[in-house]
């Protein structure tokens, strides 16, 4: 039997006494894309850094690609790449320096070759010599991704992708999303927009107080008859 | 040897950072002159009690030095999104903690290669450089070692400023006190003195071992 790229079972998460994940199951397979939808603090955020093992689960489990996120985080490390909120740079290393950077700390071999690569991938080969401090928010954000990529990794976690970005960008990250769903990759990302969730994601989720309350495939979905379902969720 | 090659891009990193940030050296080195000539002019030095005087001086220059900068390798981790950007990476959390270490130990030594001829100058000491090399790098290594852990550790509060030199004095006073009679013994010759080297030695290898091994559970979750 084929091991799903993600199998999660009963993960839960608390700070303290506050529960933020209640129990969440999701299997998702290769080359799946799947959106997560939910209203500020649902605790998306939270099971995304929990899958790029910068937090740990409280109880359940989740596996990616077979490893253990918490007994076999260094191998399930090299399978995500994340971008986050922050998008985890330093801002005194210029665009290229810190892409070399980050392609040492994965053992990346060609890295330089790759690195370039990726800036022209994502438009930033005229600023590579720019530091990221003086970048503007939507540059910063299209080198986050190409620091996310670097590895090539299985899984790509996208915390609002679309954050800054001008139109270009949004098509960016939809090339992005196509390829590396085609290259056999799986995708996990949130947004605050449905109508991209319908159009980038083959799954919709919805998480709400810490729970998913939605799970369906996207294709046959209506725009208009799931943002009546979102408002339901959320009210 | 990712390992090594690992620990070397951290610290070439924060290197570059700090040569560019140049927020770190200037201050350290300034506070150590300042501690010196406040001692130079604090103490009446006579020709009798200057060896007893200067070891004592240079290290607390030394101590309050490093204090401002320990915090920095760290704390510049934690700005900006904390210290996820390296804890993302599949890299061993052992080599964060030496690439730390040995970028405290080089700008601790940067500045004790600036004030020690400033040092001998305003105590009218002796530089005996070659003795004192050893002293110094053990001494150094001592404190960057608990430095480093323990500025992991408040670099997560809002304290860190307050909480680091806290944590850290009480653990250094043996090896500060070994290095102030390993240095004043260069000075004034005294017999049957306890082998201070070694217990800077002994110092050095029970707290990076410790250190080394505690760092994981600092720095994450």
């Amino acid at each position: 039997m084929k091991t799903p790229l993600l199998a999660i079972a009963g993960l839960k998460k608390s700070f303290d006494l506050k529960s933020v994940l209640r129990g969440i199951d999701l299997v998702v397979e290769s080359g799946e894309r799947v959106a997560l939808m939910g209203a500020n603090g649902a605790g998306k955020t939270t099971l995304l850094r929990i899958l790029a093992c910068l937090t740990e689960p409280s109880s359940g489990s989740a596996r990616i690609d077979g490893w253990d996120i918490v007994r076999d985080a260094q191998q399930v490390r090299r399978l995500v790449g994340f971008v986050a909120h922050q998008p985890y740079l330093y801002d005194e290393l210029t665009a290229l320096e810190n892409l070399l950077f980050f392609g040492k700390m994965y053992a990346v071999k060609d890295a330089r070759e790759r690195t370039e690569d990726l800036l022209r991938r994502v438009g930033l080969e005229k600023r590579a010599r720019e530091r990221a401090g003086v970048l503007s928010r939507g540059q910063v954000q299209r080198l986050s991704l190409a620091r996310a990529l670097l590895h090539a990794p299985r899984l790509l976690l996208l915390d609002e992708p679309d954050t800054g970005l001008d139109e270009e960008g949004h098509r960016l990250i939809e090339d992005v999303l196509a390829e590396h769903s085609a290259q056999g990759g799986a995708v996990l990302f949130t947004t605050h927009q449905l109508d991209r969730a319908m159009k980038l994601g083959d799954s919709l989720l919805m998480l709400s107080r810490g729970r998913l309350v939605f799970q369906e495939k996207t294709a046959g979905l209506e725009l208009e008859r799931m943002r009546q379902e979102y408002q339901e969720v959320f009210r | 040897m990712i390992f090594f090659e690992q620990v070397i891009a951290i610290l070439w990193k924060d290197i570059r950072y700090e040569l560019r940030s140049k927020q770190m050296w200037a201050g350290m080195g300034l506070f150590a002159l300042l501690v010196l000539v406040i001692f130079n002019f604090a103490f009446d030095l006579r020709v009798d009690n200057r060896a007893a005087v200067a070891p004592g001086a240079l290290w607390v220059s030394f101590v309050f030095a490093s204090m401002l900068g320990l915090g920095r390798t760290i704390a510049a981790e934690r700005e900006k999104g904390s210290m996820d950007r390296l804890l993302l990476c599949p890299v061993d959390r052992k080599a964060i903690y030496l690439a730390k270490l040995l970028g405290n130990m080089l700008f601790i030594g940067v500045v004790e290669i600036v004030a020690l001829p400033i040092f001998a100058a305003l105590f009218n000491v002796p530089l005996l450089l070659g003795p004192l090399l050893p002293i110094v790098l053990l001494g150094t290594l001592g404190i960057a070692a608990v430095g480093t852990l323990f500025s992991a550790m408040a670099a997560a509060t809002r304290a860190r400023e307050l909480l680091l030199p806290i944590l850290v004095f009480p653990l250094i006073v043996p090896i500060v006190i070994a290095a102030v009679r390993a240095t004043g013994t260069l000075m004034v010759p005294v017999s049957n003195e306890p082998p201070w080297l070694g217990l800077m030695v002994a110092f050095d290898v029970i707290f990076l071992s410790i250190s080394m091994l505690t760092f994981q559970y600092i720095v994450e979750e």
